[in-house]
C-alpha cells in the first residue's frame, strides 16, 4: 500500500521557541512520515484548518507555554467541529505529570514528557496508525 | 469520510475535507478516486493552472502567497498545490511551503494542501494533476503549483500547468543553472524575485538574452504554437515578493500568457496533451504497480536469476507474452504520443 502517515506538527501558544517541534518533525520525517510544519504561534482554529486542508492522520502540539490545560481541549474541539474527531492528537512539551495523566484520562491526546526520545514518539505513532488501519480494512473487508 | 458516492456529494457542496480526502486518494492510488473523477469530471477545465517552479529558496512560495493575495482581492477563489521532494531513502518527508502562505489559513476562499514527491513511476505528476483535476471541480478558479525545479519528475508536474513561471533569484549564478537545467525551456513567463538584490538587474539582461537568442520558437515545436502563428516569446519579468513590488506586472505577464493560448486553439491543444500525459502516467503506474506489486516479480525472479542471464534475457521472458499480447498496431516509427487536437472534452 502506498499510504503514508500524515503529520501536521504545530506548535501553539506564544513562546517562541519551536526546537522541540522542528527536532520532532525531522525525527518522524526520518521515520518514513509526511510532516506538514507550519511555525510557531498557531491558534487551535488554525491548527485545526490545516489539519483538514491536508487530510492529515495525527496532529503534534508542541507546547512548552505552560497553557496545555486549555490547548489540548480546545484543540481537540476545533478538529470535532470539522469532523476529525478520529485525528490521533499528541503532545509533548513541559507537562507535568498529573496534567499529562489527567489529559489522557479525559481523551484529549496521547503525550509525551520533556526528554522523551523522538524514536518512541515515531514508533508509538507507527503502532497507532497501523493498528487503526488494519481495523479499517477489516470492517471494509467484512461490509463487502 | 470512506465511501466515494458519499464524498463526490459532500465534494460537490462546497466541503472542503471532502476535497482533502479525495487527494489523498489520488496520492495513494486509491481506485476510489477514479470514482469520484468520473462523477465530476464535466466540472474540470474552468481553473487557470498557474506552475510556479524554479531552484530551491527563490522565493516560490513566497511568491505563490503574494500572489494568492492578488487574485484574493480580486475576488477569485485559489487553490495551493505545494510539491516537496520525498527522502529517497526512508520515503519520508517535510513539507513546509505552507509556513510562507499562514495568513492565507483561514480565508474560505482559498485551500492549501501539501504533497510530497514520494517515488517514481510519473506517479507524482499522476497526482499531482489529479489534485488540480479535483480542485477544479469543486470551484476554484485559481490553480497554484509549486514545485522545486530540480529533476524529470518536478518538470513534469508544472508541464501541466497552462502558464508555468520559472522563479529564479540573483546569487550563485542561479540564472546560469537554471538554463542549464532545461527550466528556461518550461518557461512562459521568466520571474527575477528578490529583484531589490544587487545582480537583479544583470540577472534580468542575462535571461532576456537567453530568451532571445537560445529560446528561437523553432526550438520548441511542441509548445504553444498550435499553428503557424506568432510563437510566445517568455517575458522576463522582474519582482520582489518581499516588497510587494513588479506584482502586477507579473499578473499582466499571465493574463496575457493566457490571452495568448486562448487563441487558435492553442488551449485546447496544450490541454489535450496534458490529457494524453495523464493516461500515459496511469497506464504506466498500473502496468508497473502490476508487475512489481501484486504479481510481485521482483520475488518471481529472485530465485531463478543467476549471474549467466544478462538482464536482457531475463526481461525477454517477462516481456514476450506481455507484448504478445498488446492489441494495438504498430504505428509509423515518427508518431508522436499526440495527434494535435486530439481531445474531445
Ligand atoms: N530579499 C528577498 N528575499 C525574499 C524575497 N522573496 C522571498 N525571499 C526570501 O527567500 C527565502 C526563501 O523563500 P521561499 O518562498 O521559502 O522560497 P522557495 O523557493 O519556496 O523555497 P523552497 O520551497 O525551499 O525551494 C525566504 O527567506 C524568503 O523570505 C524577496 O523578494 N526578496
Ligand atoms: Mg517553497
Amino acid at each position: 500500500m502506498k499510504r503514508k502517515i500524515r503529520v501536521l506538527v504545530a506548535k501553539p501558544g506564544l513562546d517562541g521557541h519551536d526546537r522541540g517541534a522542528k527536532t520532532v518533525a525531522a525525527a518522524l520525517r526520518d521515520h518514513g512520515m509526511e510532516v506538514v510544519y507550519t511555525g510557531l504561534h498557531k491558534t487551535p482554529a488554525m491548527i485545526a484548518e490545516v489539519a483538514s486542508q491536508e487530510d492529515v492522520d495525527v496532529v503534534g502540539l508542541s507546547i512548552l507555554s505552560g497553557a496545555h490545560m486549555s490547548l489540548f481541549p480546545r484543540v481537540r474541539a476545533e478538529l470535532q467541529a470539522r469532523g476529525l474527531g478520529e485525528v490521533l492528537l499528541v503532545g509533548g512539551g513541559i507537562i507535568p505529570q498529573e496534567d499529562m495523566a489527567a489529559l489522557e484520562g479525559e481523551g484529549f491526546a496521547r503525550l509525551f514528557g520533556p526528554g522523551t526520545p523522538t524514536t518512541e514518539i515515531a514508533e508509538w505513532i507507527q503502532g497507532e496508525m497501523e493498528r487503526k488501519w488494519q481495523r479499517e480494512e477489516a470492517q471494509e473487508g467484512s461490509r463487502s | 469520510m470512506k465511501d466515494p458516492g458519499e464524498l463526490t456529494a459532500r465534494l460537490l457542496q462546497g466541503d472542503r475535507a471532502a476535497l482533502a480526502r479525495s487527494i489523498s486518494w489520488a496520492e495513494n492510488g486509491d481506485p476510489r478516486f477514479a470514482r469520484v473523477l468520473e462523477a465530476v469530471y464535466d466540472r474540470v477545465g474552468r481553473a487557470w493552472r498557474l506552475g510556479i517552479t524554479g531552484p530551491p529558496g527563490a522565493g516560490k512560495s513566497t511568491l505563490t502567497n503574494e500572489l494568492a493575495r492578488l487574485y484574493r482581492e480580486a475576488g477569485e477563489t485559489v487553490a495551493v498545490l505545494a510539491v516537496d521532494p520525498s527522502s529517497p531513502y526512508t520515503g519520508g518527508a517535510l513539507l513546509g511551503d505552507r509556513i510562507r502562505m499562514e495568513e492565507r489559513t483561514l480565508d474560505p476562499g482559498v485551500y492549501i494542501r501539501s504533497m510530497a514527491s514520494r517515488g517514481g513511476h510519473g506517479g507524482l505528476a499522476r497526482a499531482a494533476v489529479d489534485a488540480c483535476d479535483a480542485m477544479d471541480a469543486f470551484g476554484f478558479q485559481r490553480i497554484l503549483l509549486e514545485t522545486v525545479g530540480v529533476g524529470q519528475a518536478e518538470f513534469e508536474v508544472v508541464g501541466a500547468a497552462d502558464t508555468v513561471l520559472v522563479v529564479v533569484h540573483p546569487g550563485a549564478g542561479d540564472g546560469i543553472q537554471a538554463m542549464k537545467a532545461g527550466l528556461l525551456e518550461v518557461a512562459d513567463v521568466l520571474v527575477v524575485n528578490k529583484g531589490e538584490l544587487p545582480g537583479a538587474d544583470q540577472l534580468v539582461l542575462d535571461l532576456e538574452e537567453a530568451v532571445h537568442v537560445r529560446l528561437r520558437p523553432s526550438l520548441r515545436p511542441d509548445r504553444n504554437t498550435a499553428d503557424a502563428g506568432p510563437a510566445w516569446t517568455p517575458p522576463v519579468v522582474r519582482v520582489s515578493a518581499k516588497r510587494r513590488e513588479g506584482l502586477g506586472d507579473l499578473v499582466a505577464a499571465v493574463d496575457a500568457h493566457r490571452a495568448f493560448l486562448e487563441q487558435g486553439g492553442r488551449l485546447e491543444q496544450r490541454r489535450g496533451e496534458r490529457r494524453v500525459e495523464q493516461v500515459r502516467n496511469v497506464v504506466a503506474e498500473r502496468l508497473l504497480d502490476t508487475l512489481w506489486g501484486s504479481r510481485d516479480l521482483g520475488r518471481a525472479l529472485a530465485g531463478r536469476l543467476d549471474a549467466k542471464t544478462t538482464p536482457y534475457a531475463a526481461a525477454a521472458a517477462i516481456l514476450e507474452p506481455i507484448l504478445a499480447a498488446i492489441p494495438y498496431p504498430e504505428s509509423e516509427p515518427s508518431a508522436g504520443a499526440a495527434p494535435g487536437g486530439a481531445n474531445g472534452a
